[in-house]
């Protein structure tokens, strides 16, 4: 018969191989071994020998380890056109988000709050101060915005200060929606920021009736959310977790979440803020470094830490989650799950801050109280403390109008990593997001300078924290890994190791 | 597929040679003339109701009284005489009572003196035979590729559908590479959308001319409700993938048609056989499957089926399940802990680790399934695939064994 051996179907070895786009960098942890990331986010390890063969178009054609990587697209041995088709659409799907305009539309329905944090990202008002509530002027305008937007799916969020103190505005908002949904035939959610003190029954129902997540503080164990967290009645804690419990009751467990700020005196204690999320029964923990805004910037001498006494800090809580995943709690870290999702799917993880092109105003569009509209929660601070820089303008105006904004092309000309200095060459480049925003606010430019980011710095080492213990490949932490991802607990992963993640020898 | 043929005799000559057997409830219940009709006289003595069948069929001729099972009960070898005004009728006889029962589809081969069952009620699999042509020539293909002009196949499918109950549970198409017919196939799915709303259809298609033609936008157009295609893919590389398929050019083709059919909405299902170049490179092409056709409602890697080209080339394809175990292993928890569906398909339990089990389903279409002797005393067997009727030495893995019933409770 007229079979033909394996070697009539490989490509003459004179032609050796072409390089697809790839990105390189070693890992602390690795320095004798060379990451390599493709632009639609295949990876390997390589020995450093074996890499520069790699790049020096030295490999063997038809040795096993050519040929992973042309199955990890970073190489092509055929001598004719390149398939781009294939590494288009993979990347069109890790940025479908650019096709889909804003989803998270933010309402700000009141300054007002009844806490007096010293870390507060927003310019809160008084609980009795008058003039800081959104009018119904502004909420039917914004609600215009809203359905002005492309999106197929779009998500509602109020936020404060406390914006239950407008709850009168937050349920005329909700109704108005959905009365114009009816036609606009959307998919909507509303997710409610809010510290949950004194939560009324009422308003629990009113949530329920429309769905809601609700999204809490929760910055660890009585003390230390007391302590970061102070009311003039200094039970902020028991008046949070009275509401938390009586929402679960309401809404069921998994739509009541929990953030953690992380301040100075959270620091020292990982371990305990991770096992009172457990003993709380959250599924998942936000484990957030202060951010430089509001009144986190003037009480950063107190509250604050630096980029290195952060990752110190999030490599043992995330040593002590994996293990307590492992011991049978399943409880996931909502800013690893980002990443890894990133890194482990051809699927983009939907999160603003670390988007290319950048979330904000592309993804995120947030209207305050006073009618002002901005791209994200950060610049409404900014504008809070005096600088309007990123206002895209009044929720009077269309969407176009808004979107072609002199904000909003600084935030275009300065929001893709694939072109800005010190991303476009970054070996996590893939997985990672610009946020001009950020960058303005920290370092007074929107391009920002990487050396000198704290944000760099953060991600960096999160990346490196995470690509370290991939490379490890224990088929546990990788079951952990997975589940976070899956959002399923670890007990359902089956054991998996990593040989595809890399082909080092 | 196999068509199963038996000997029949013949009296008349039948108008249409492809018939539905009915008895009076299936004929009551469907909606198919009895022009095109084989009434299954249920005994000699029985009466043939007075309408225009296109044939009447009874047993070998075991005289027996009136039974209204006649799949088991056979007539008289005299059942031409009582039969009034239906005499003009043609007669089938049928050598084996059991080679029709109602709800069948047949065609009849007077010149032969045979039938042949295109369709039967019941069975776990059902298949539409698209073509004999194929533009890959696999190693292991169990149905060899014919270079011949069988166009009126398409025709034939349409009139074959035509008599299918509309309850029928599900419906392959397969070939030979079906999407070689081109808008023939577009029309032969039609006629099941029309025909069989609700029946699943699953063709099995190569998908390398979905990235060429505009084959997909018309299928997508038919907005089938329950359309999957199998596509195999055998690497995640082209030089492995276009060795298997045996042609250069393939694997880019099938990747390619795979990107638009998941573009187009098209549901598909990517099937793996597991030969020895496939196996060798298989948790990368999880990998791969999970990160190009990620759409893919399932994945189902299969056991190779000793048959066909996979008779001459066993050396360069066969691997003992316990020597690919450990990869197999690694290739289906990959895509299993990414959400994916993923089923094991021709592979006895007993050679399978514990915790591939649950992912091996009884796949082996029931008449070409057997099991052996060393499977006496199985607490298993209701559920495993079992082997090939035709298995022989050479294709047996290693270390078939009964499993007790603690085994089982674990799968």
């Amino acid at each position: 018969m007229k079979f033909r051996p394996p070697e009539a179907f490989q490509p003459p070895t004179a032609t050796g191989y072409r390089l697809l786009p790839f990105r390189f960098g070693r890992l602390p942890s690795r320095p004798d071994e060379v990451l390599v990331t493709g632009d639609s986010g295949r990876f390997a390890f390589l020995s450093d020998t074996d890499f520069r063969a790699f790049a020096n178009h030295r490999l063997d054609p038809n040795a096993t380890l050519t040929l992973d990587l042309e199955g990890l697209d970073l190489l092509y041995r055929g001598d004719g056109p390149i398939p781009l088709d294939r590494h288009a659409v993979a990347w069109r799907t890790r940025k479908a988000f650019v096709l889909e305009g804003p989803t998270l539309h933010i309402f700000v329905v009141s300054l007002r709050c009844h806490h007096s944090c010293q870390y507060c990202q927003v310019s809160r008002q008084p609980e009795g101060g008058a003039g800081f509530d959104m009018d119904e002027a502004t909420a039917r305008a914004a609600v215009d915005r809203l359905f002005e937007s492309p999106a197929r799916q779009l998500t509602v969020e109020f936020q404060g200060g406390e914006p239950l103190l407008a709850f009168d505005r937050i349920r005329g908002i909700v109704e108005d929606v959905a009365e114009r949904n009816r036609t606009a035939r959307r998919t909507i959610t509303f997710v409610l920021a809010s510290t949950l003190h004194g939560v009324t029954a009422e308003q629990l129902a009113f949530f329920r009736e429309h769905r809601f997540e609700l999204s809490t503080s929760l910055d660890g164990p009585e003390s230390l959310h007391n302590l970061n967290r102070p009311t003039p009645t200094r039970d902020s804690y028991a008046r949070t977790m009275a509401g938390v419990a009586t929402a679960r009751e309401v809404l069921g467990n998994e739509h009541v979440n929990a953030l953690t700020t992380l301040t100075r005196a959270s620091l020292t204690h990982p371990e305990a803020v991770v096992d009172h999320y457990i003993e709380q029964g959250f599924s998942s923990i936000f484990l957030r470094p202060l951010s430089p805004y509001g009144f986190a910037k003037r009480g950063l001498a107190r509250q604050g830490y630096s980029t290195a006494e952060f990752l110190a800090f999030y490599r043992r809580a995330l040593a002590y989650l994996i293990r307590r995943n492992l011991e049978g709690h399943a409880i996931s870290e909502a800013y690893a799950t980002l990443l890894l999702t990133s890194i482990l799917t051809p699927f983009a993880h939907g999160y603003m801050d670390l988007r290319s092109p950048a979330g904000a105003g592309l993804g995120v569009l947030v209207y305050d109280h006073d009618g002002k509209v901005y791209p994200s929660d950060e610049s409404r601070m900014l504008a809070a403390e005096g600088d309007e820089r990123f206002c895209l303008g009044s929720v009077h105006e269309p969407h176009r109008d808004l979107m072609l904004s002199e904000p909003m092309q600084a935030i275009l000309a300065a929001g893709l990593t694939e072109a800005l200095p010190g991303c476009s060459d970054c070996v996590f480049q893939p997985y990672c997001g610009a946020d001009p925003v950020d960058a303005y606010a920290r370092q007074g430019d929107v391009y920002g300078h990487r050396p000198t980011s704290a944000f760099c710095a953060r991600q960096t080492g999160m990346f490196e924290l995470l690509f370290g213990y991939l490379r490890e490949g224990d088929p546990d932490v990788v079951r952990v890994f997975q589940s976070w991802v899956r959002r399923r607990s670890p007990k359902e992963m089956r054991s998996e190791r990593p040989v595809v993640f890399h082909a080092a020898a | 597929m196999q068509p199963h043929d038996a000997p029949a005799s013949f009296e008349g000559t039948p108008a249409h040679r492809l018939l539905k057997v009915v008895d009076g409830l299936t004929f009551a219940l469907g909606d198919t003339p009895p022009e095109r009709c084989a009434w299954l006289a249920p005994g000699s003595e029985s009466v043939v109701p007075d309408l225009p069948w296109g044939a009447v069929l009874t047993g070998p001729g075991q005289p027996t009284g009136r039974d209204d099972r006649p799949a088991i009960e056979a007539g008289s070898d005299d059942s031409g005489a009582d039969l009034g005004e239906t005499d003009a009728l043609p007669r089938v006889r049928l050598a084996h009572a059991a080679a029709a029962a109602p709800g069948d589809v047949i065609e009849l081969l007077p010149e032969r003196g045979r039938i042949r069952t295109r369709y039967r009620r019941g069975a776990n699999a059902n298949t539409l035979f698209a073509t004999e042509r194929c533009n890959s020539f696999c190693l292991m293909c169990s149905q060899p590729p014919r270079q011949v002009a069988d166009d009126w196949r398409v025709q034939d499918m349409l009139d074959v559908i035509a008599l299918l109950d509309r309850d029928t549970p599900e419906l392959g198409i397969s070939g030979g590479e079906p999407t070689l017919l081109g808008d023939g196939l577009v029309d032969v799915l039609r006629a099941c959308r029309e025909r069989l709303p609700d029946t699943p259809i699953h063709v099995l298609s190569n998908g390398r001319l979905f990235g060429k033609t505009g084959l997909a936008g018309a299928i997508a157009a038919l907005k089938h409700p329950n359309l999957t295609w199998g596509v195999p893919l055998y690497a995640d590389v082209a030089s492995v993938h276009d060795y298997v398929v045996q042609s250069s050019g393939a694997f880019e083709e099938t990747v390619r048609g795979l990107l638009v059919m998941a573009s187009k909405g098209l549901s598909i299902e990517i099937r793996v056989v597991l030969t020895a170049p496939t196996v060798a490179r298989l948790p990368a092409l999880a990998e791969f499957v999970y990160r190009h056709v990620s759409s893919a409602v399932h994945v189902a890697f299969m056991g190779l089926e000793p048959i066909g080209f996979a008779l001459a080339n066993r050396d360069a394809l066969w691997v003992d399940p316990e020597d690919m175990a450990k990869s197999l292993t690694q290739a289906v928890h990959h895509l299993a802990n990414r959400g994916m569906t993923v089923s094991l398909y021709n592979l006895p339990l007993c050679v399978l680790p514990a915790e591939l089990r649950p992912f091996a389903r009884r796949s082996i279409s029931d008449w070409k399934q057997r099991y052996l002797d060393a499977c006496a005393g199985c607490a298993a067997r209701d559920a495993c695939a079992g082997f090939f009727e035709w298995v022989k030495p050479g294709w047996l893995p290693r270390g078939i064994r009964p499993l007790n019933a603690h085994e089982v409770a674990e799968a």
